[in-house]
Protein backbone atom coordinates (compact mmCIF):
# COMPACT_ATOMS: atom_id res chain seq x y z
CA UNK A 1 0.00 0.00 0.00
CA UNK A 2 1.69 3.45 -0.51
CA UNK A 3 -0.17 5.62 1.87
CA UNK A 4 0.55 5.83 5.74
CA UNK A 5 -2.41 7.97 6.35
CA UNK A 6 -5.62 9.18 5.36
CA UNK A 7 -4.47 12.53 4.47
CA UNK A 8 -1.74 11.10 2.24
CA UNK A 9 -4.62 9.23 0.52
CA UNK A 10 -6.96 11.35 -0.09
CA UNK A 11 -4.02 14.13 -1.28
CA UNK A 12 -3.03 11.68 -3.91
CA UNK A 13 0.25 12.97 -4.19
CA UNK A 14 -0.80 16.18 -4.91
CA UNK A 15 -3.13 15.29 -8.06
CA UNK A 16 -6.23 15.23 -5.76
CA UNK A 17 -8.27 17.56 -8.00
CA UNK A 18 -7.70 15.11 -11.33
CA UNK A 19 -7.81 11.63 -9.18
CA UNK A 20 -11.21 12.84 -7.13
CA UNK A 21 -12.29 14.63 -9.75
CA UNK A 22 -12.53 11.57 -12.04
CA UNK A 23 -13.85 9.47 -9.68
CA UNK A 24 -16.56 11.61 -8.18
CA UNK A 25 -17.98 12.76 -12.07
CA UNK A 26 -18.02 8.84 -12.71
CA UNK A 27 -19.94 8.23 -9.38
CA UNK A 28 -21.82 10.88 -10.29
CA UNK A 29 -23.08 10.18 -13.37
CA UNK A 30 -23.70 6.73 -12.93
CA UNK A 31 -25.57 7.45 -9.92
CA UNK A 32 -27.77 9.66 -11.85
CA UNK A 33 -27.82 7.16 -14.66
CA UNK A 34 -29.12 4.51 -12.50
CA UNK A 35 -31.75 6.73 -11.12
CA UNK A 36 -33.16 7.74 -14.44
CA UNK A 37 -33.44 4.06 -15.57
CA UNK A 38 -36.02 3.93 -12.26
CA UNK A 39 -37.63 6.61 -13.07
CA UNK A 40 -38.33 5.45 -16.57
CA UNK A 41 -39.56 1.87 -15.16
CA UNK A 42 -41.73 3.63 -13.13
CA UNK A 43 -43.49 5.88 -15.59
CA UNK A 44 -43.55 3.08 -18.10
CA UNK A 45 -45.55 0.48 -15.29
CA UNK A 46 -47.74 3.51 -15.14
CA UNK A 47 -48.78 4.34 -18.39
CA UNK A 48 -49.24 0.13 -18.95
CA UNK A 49 -51.41 0.68 -15.59
CA UNK A 50 -49.28 -2.37 -14.21
CA UNK A 51 -49.12 -1.54 -10.41
CA UNK A 52 -45.39 -1.47 -9.09
CA UNK A 53 -46.31 -3.96 -6.72
CA UNK A 54 -47.13 -6.48 -9.78
CA UNK A 55 -44.65 -6.25 -11.60
CA UNK A 56 -41.11 -7.36 -11.02
CA UNK B 1 -49.11 -17.68 -32.62
CA UNK B 2 -49.72 -14.28 -30.69
CA UNK B 3 -46.13 -13.31 -31.47
CA UNK B 4 -46.46 -13.85 -35.26
CA UNK B 5 -49.81 -11.81 -35.35
CA UNK B 6 -48.13 -8.87 -34.28
CA UNK B 7 -45.48 -9.35 -37.09
CA UNK B 8 -42.41 -10.89 -35.70
CA UNK B 9 -39.97 -13.33 -36.96
CA UNK B 10 -39.72 -15.97 -34.33
CA UNK B 11 -36.31 -16.79 -35.28
CA UNK B 12 -35.26 -17.83 -32.07
CA UNK B 13 -37.41 -17.86 -29.03
CA UNK B 14 -36.11 -14.71 -27.56
CA UNK B 15 -36.09 -12.84 -30.44
CA UNK B 16 -39.83 -11.84 -28.71
CA UNK B 17 -39.82 -8.90 -26.51
CA UNK B 18 -42.58 -11.03 -24.80
CA UNK B 19 -40.33 -13.85 -24.05
CA UNK B 20 -37.06 -11.59 -23.60
CA UNK B 21 -38.54 -9.82 -21.21
CA UNK B 22 -38.79 -12.03 -18.40
CA UNK B 23 -35.36 -13.19 -19.41
CA UNK B 24 -33.96 -10.20 -19.07
CA UNK B 25 -35.60 -9.44 -15.33
CA UNK B 26 -34.01 -11.94 -14.14
CA UNK B 27 -30.49 -11.84 -15.62
CA UNK B 28 -30.57 -7.81 -14.24
CA UNK B 29 -29.65 -8.48 -10.80
CA UNK B 30 -27.02 -11.24 -11.51
CA UNK B 31 -25.12 -8.54 -13.76
CA UNK B 32 -25.94 -5.73 -11.19
CA UNK B 33 -24.39 -7.32 -8.33
CA UNK B 34 -21.30 -8.97 -10.64
CA UNK B 35 -20.53 -5.06 -11.27
CA UNK B 36 -20.73 -3.99 -7.81
CA UNK B 37 -18.53 -6.46 -6.51
CA UNK B 38 -15.34 -6.00 -9.64
CA UNK B 39 -15.92 -2.98 -8.91
CA UNK B 40 -14.78 -2.83 -5.24
CA UNK B 41 -12.55 -5.22 -6.24
CA UNK B 42 -10.58 -2.92 -8.82
CA UNK B 43 -10.69 -0.14 -6.97
CA UNK B 44 -9.06 -1.95 -3.74
CA UNK B 45 -6.70 -3.19 -6.30
CA UNK B 46 -6.26 0.60 -8.16
CA UNK B 47 -6.14 2.33 -4.77
CA UNK B 48 -4.56 -0.37 -2.37
CA UNK B 49 -2.23 -2.91 -4.19
CA UNK B 50 -1.30 -1.01 -7.25
CA UNK B 51 2.43 0.79 -6.57
CA UNK B 52 2.61 4.79 -7.85
CA UNK B 53 3.89 5.00 -11.19
CA UNK B 54 7.21 6.23 -11.46
CA UNK B 55 6.76 8.90 -14.30
CA UNK B 56 3.29 10.24 -13.25
CA UNK B 57 3.27 9.63 -9.53
CA UNK B 58 -0.46 9.02 -8.12
CA UNK B 59 -2.17 11.06 -11.22
CA UNK B 60 -1.93 7.52 -13.14
CA UNK B 61 -4.50 6.07 -11.02
CA UNK B 62 -7.52 8.01 -13.72
CA UNK B 63 -6.71 4.73 -15.85
CA UNK B 64 -8.92 2.78 -13.43
CA UNK B 65 -11.36 4.78 -14.85
CA UNK B 66 -10.70 5.94 -18.04
CA UNK B 67 -9.66 3.13 -20.02
CA UNK B 68 -12.29 1.05 -18.93
CA UNK B 69 -14.71 3.82 -19.70
CA UNK B 70 -12.71 4.42 -23.39
CA UNK B 71 -12.92 0.48 -24.07
CA UNK B 72 -16.89 0.53 -23.29
CA UNK B 73 -17.16 3.69 -25.02
CA UNK B 74 -16.31 1.89 -28.61
CA UNK B 75 -17.17 -1.72 -27.58
CA UNK B 76 -21.17 -0.38 -26.89
CA UNK B 77 -21.00 1.57 -30.06
CA UNK B 78 -19.93 -2.00 -32.10
CA UNK B 79 -22.68 -3.41 -30.27
CA UNK B 80 -25.16 -1.22 -30.74
CA UNK B 81 -24.39 -0.96 -34.69
CA UNK B 82 -24.64 -4.64 -34.70
CA UNK B 83 -28.26 -4.72 -33.10
CA UNK B 84 -29.21 -1.93 -35.43
CA UNK B 85 -28.44 -3.80 -38.86
CA UNK B 86 -29.93 -7.15 -37.38
CA UNK B 87 -33.11 -4.81 -36.94
CA UNK B 88 -32.65 -3.49 -40.52
CA UNK B 89 -31.86 -6.74 -42.12
CA UNK B 90 -34.32 -9.15 -40.22
CA UNK B 91 -37.27 -6.26 -39.17
CA UNK B 92 -36.89 -7.44 -35.89
CA UNK B 93 -38.35 -5.08 -32.86
CA UNK B 94 -36.21 -6.55 -30.10
CA UNK B 95 -32.93 -5.64 -32.11
CA UNK B 96 -33.85 -1.81 -32.64
CA UNK B 97 -34.89 -1.37 -29.12
CA UNK B 98 -31.57 -3.49 -27.96
CA UNK B 99 -29.97 -0.72 -29.81
CA UNK B 100 -31.93 2.47 -28.24
CA UNK B 101 -31.33 1.19 -25.28
CA UNK B 102 -27.41 0.69 -25.09
CA UNK B 103 -27.52 4.58 -26.60
CA UNK B 104 -27.65 6.46 -23.31
CA UNK B 105 -25.29 3.89 -21.34
CA UNK B 106 -22.61 3.84 -24.50
CA UNK B 107 -22.85 8.05 -24.40
CA UNK B 108 -22.24 8.25 -20.40
CA UNK B 109 -19.18 5.98 -20.83
CA UNK B 110 -17.79 8.19 -23.73
CA UNK B 111 -18.10 11.14 -21.98
CA UNK B 112 -16.23 9.81 -18.82
CA UNK B 113 -13.98 8.74 -21.02
CA UNK B 114 -13.32 12.05 -22.25
CA UNK B 115 -13.67 13.94 -18.89
CA UNK B 116 -11.21 11.79 -17.08
CA UNK B 117 -8.65 11.76 -20.18
CA UNK B 118 -8.85 15.89 -20.02
CA UNK B 119 -8.32 15.55 -15.88
CA UNK B 120 -5.36 13.24 -16.64
CA UNK B 121 -4.15 15.38 -19.55
CA UNK B 122 -3.70 18.43 -17.27
CA UNK B 123 -1.29 17.29 -15.21
CA UNK B 124 0.34 14.79 -17.42
CA UNK B 125 0.48 16.58 -20.88
CA UNK B 126 -0.07 20.30 -19.58
CA UNK B 127 -3.33 20.78 -21.26
CA UNK B 128 -7.28 19.90 -20.40
CA UNK B 129 -8.07 19.24 -24.67
CA UNK B 130 -5.64 19.04 -27.87
CA UNK B 131 -7.10 18.58 -31.34
CA UNK B 132 -4.98 15.22 -31.51
CA UNK B 133 -6.64 12.56 -33.57
CA UNK B 134 -7.68 10.21 -30.46
CA UNK B 135 -9.51 13.30 -28.95
CA UNK B 136 -11.14 14.27 -31.74
CA UNK B 137 -12.07 11.05 -33.26
CA UNK B 138 -13.45 9.96 -29.63
CA UNK B 139 -15.67 13.69 -29.48
CA UNK B 140 -16.98 12.83 -32.53
CA UNK B 141 -18.50 9.12 -30.96
CA UNK B 142 -19.89 10.85 -28.49
CA UNK B 143 -21.63 13.17 -31.60
CA UNK B 144 -22.39 9.87 -32.64
CA UNK B 145 -24.21 8.67 -29.52
CA UNK B 146 -26.19 11.76 -29.22
CA UNK B 147 -27.02 12.33 -32.83
CA UNK B 148 -28.25 8.99 -32.61
CA UNK B 149 -30.91 9.56 -29.60
CA UNK B 150 -31.65 13.06 -30.95
CA UNK B 151 -32.62 11.47 -34.48
CA UNK B 152 -34.49 8.76 -33.01
CA UNK B 153 -36.38 10.87 -30.33
CA UNK B 154 -36.92 13.22 -33.34
CA UNK B 155 -39.08 11.30 -35.13
CA UNK B 156 -42.81 10.28 -33.49
CA UNK B 157 -43.55 6.66 -35.48
CA UNK B 158 -41.52 4.00 -33.62
CA UNK B 159 -40.26 2.06 -37.10
CA UNK B 160 -39.29 5.25 -38.84
CA UNK B 161 -37.31 5.96 -36.16
CA UNK B 162 -35.76 2.92 -35.61
CA UNK B 163 -34.70 2.55 -38.82
CA UNK B 164 -33.34 5.97 -39.29
CA UNK B 165 -31.48 5.60 -35.82
CA UNK B 166 -30.44 2.25 -37.80
CA UNK B 167 -28.66 3.69 -40.64
CA UNK B 168 -26.72 6.58 -38.48
CA UNK B 169 -25.78 3.65 -36.17
CA UNK B 170 -24.21 1.49 -39.41
CA UNK B 171 -22.58 4.66 -40.95
CA UNK B 172 -20.80 5.84 -38.06
CA UNK B 173 -19.35 2.67 -37.18
CA UNK B 174 -16.28 3.53 -39.23
CA UNK B 175 -15.39 6.06 -36.73
CA UNK B 176 -14.47 3.18 -34.06
CA UNK B 177 -11.47 1.39 -35.98
CA UNK B 178 -10.38 5.12 -36.40
CA UNK B 179 -10.50 5.93 -33.20
CA UNK B 180 -8.68 2.65 -32.26
CA UNK B 181 -5.89 3.00 -34.68
CA UNK B 182 -5.48 6.83 -34.64
CA UNK B 183 -2.95 6.40 -32.36
CA UNK B 184 -0.89 4.79 -34.73
CA UNK B 185 -1.82 6.11 -37.45
CA UNK B 186 -1.27 9.73 -36.66
CA UNK B 187 0.97 11.51 -34.70
CA UNK B 188 -0.49 12.23 -31.70
CA UNK B 189 -0.01 12.98 -27.85
CA UNK B 190 -2.30 10.30 -26.78
CA UNK B 191 0.35 7.64 -25.49
CA UNK B 192 -0.60 4.23 -27.92
CA UNK B 193 -2.26 1.24 -26.25
CA UNK B 194 -0.59 -0.66 -22.79
CA UNK B 195 -2.10 -3.95 -23.92
CA UNK B 196 -2.91 -5.46 -27.04
CA UNK B 197 -3.76 -9.02 -27.74
CA UNK B 198 -0.23 -9.80 -29.45
CA UNK B 199 2.14 -8.18 -27.00
CA UNK B 200 2.76 -8.48 -23.35
CA UNK B 201 1.13 -5.59 -21.33
CA UNK B 202 3.79 -2.85 -21.14
CA UNK B 203 2.23 -2.00 -17.42
CA UNK B 204 2.92 -3.61 -13.95
CA UNK B 205 0.82 -6.60 -13.20
CA UNK B 206 -1.25 -5.00 -10.25
CA UNK B 207 -1.70 -2.03 -12.26
CA UNK B 208 -3.03 -4.16 -14.88
CA UNK B 209 -4.92 -6.36 -12.61
CA UNK B 210 -6.85 -3.47 -11.55
CA UNK B 211 -7.63 -1.88 -14.99
CA UNK B 212 -8.94 -5.30 -15.72
CA UNK B 213 -11.26 -5.45 -12.81
CA UNK B 214 -12.44 -2.33 -13.45
CA UNK B 215 -13.25 -3.04 -16.72
CA UNK B 216 -15.37 -6.25 -16.23
CA UNK B 217 -17.14 -3.87 -13.83
CA UNK B 218 -18.02 -1.82 -16.66
CA UNK B 219 -19.21 -4.84 -18.96
CA UNK B 220 -21.47 -6.25 -16.08
CA UNK B 221 -22.61 -2.76 -15.05
CA UNK B 222 -23.64 -1.95 -18.98
CA UNK B 223 -25.02 -5.10 -19.68
CA UNK B 224 -27.40 -4.59 -16.37
CA UNK B 225 -28.30 -0.96 -17.76
CA UNK B 226 -29.15 -2.07 -21.18
CA UNK B 227 -31.04 -5.00 -20.13
CA UNK B 228 -33.04 -2.65 -17.61
CA UNK B 229 -33.77 -0.01 -20.32
CA UNK B 230 -34.43 -2.29 -22.85
CA UNK B 231 -37.45 -3.43 -20.15
CA UNK B 232 -38.71 -0.20 -20.38
CA UNK B 233 -38.33 0.27 -23.84
CA UNK B 234 -40.89 -2.66 -24.10
CA UNK B 235 -43.25 -1.66 -22.04
CA UNK B 236 -43.29 1.84 -23.54
CA UNK B 237 -43.69 0.32 -27.09
CA UNK B 238 -45.90 -2.85 -26.50
CA UNK B 239 -48.25 -1.36 -23.99
CA UNK B 240 -51.03 -2.34 -26.39
CA UNK B 241 -49.51 -5.83 -26.61
CA UNK B 242 -51.94 -8.76 -24.72
CA UNK B 243 -49.41 -10.09 -22.86
CA UNK B 244 -48.91 -6.21 -20.96
CA UNK B 245 -52.18 -5.08 -21.14
CA UNK B 246 -53.78 -8.61 -19.38
CA UNK B 247 -50.64 -7.82 -16.85
CA UNK B 248 -48.78 -10.83 -17.75
CA UNK B 249 -45.40 -9.12 -17.50
CA UNK B 250 -44.34 -11.58 -14.51
CA UNK B 251 -42.19 -13.05 -13.20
Amino acid sequence: MSWSSLNEFLAMGGYALYVWGSYAVAAGLIAVEVIMLIQRRRHALKAAKIPAGDAP
Amino acid sequence: MQTQAIGTINWFKFASPQSFYPLAGAMIPWFAWSAGLLCAAGLYVGFFVAPTDHQQGEAYRIIFIHVPAAWMSMFIYVVMAFWAGVGLVFNTRLSHMMATALAPTGALFTFLALWTGSLWGKPTWGTWWVWDARLTSELILLFLYFGFMALQAAIDEPRRADRAGAVLALVGVVNIPIIYFSVQWWNTLHQGASVSLTGAPTMAATMLTGMLLMALAAWMYSIAASLHRVRSIILERERGADWIAQGRVSP
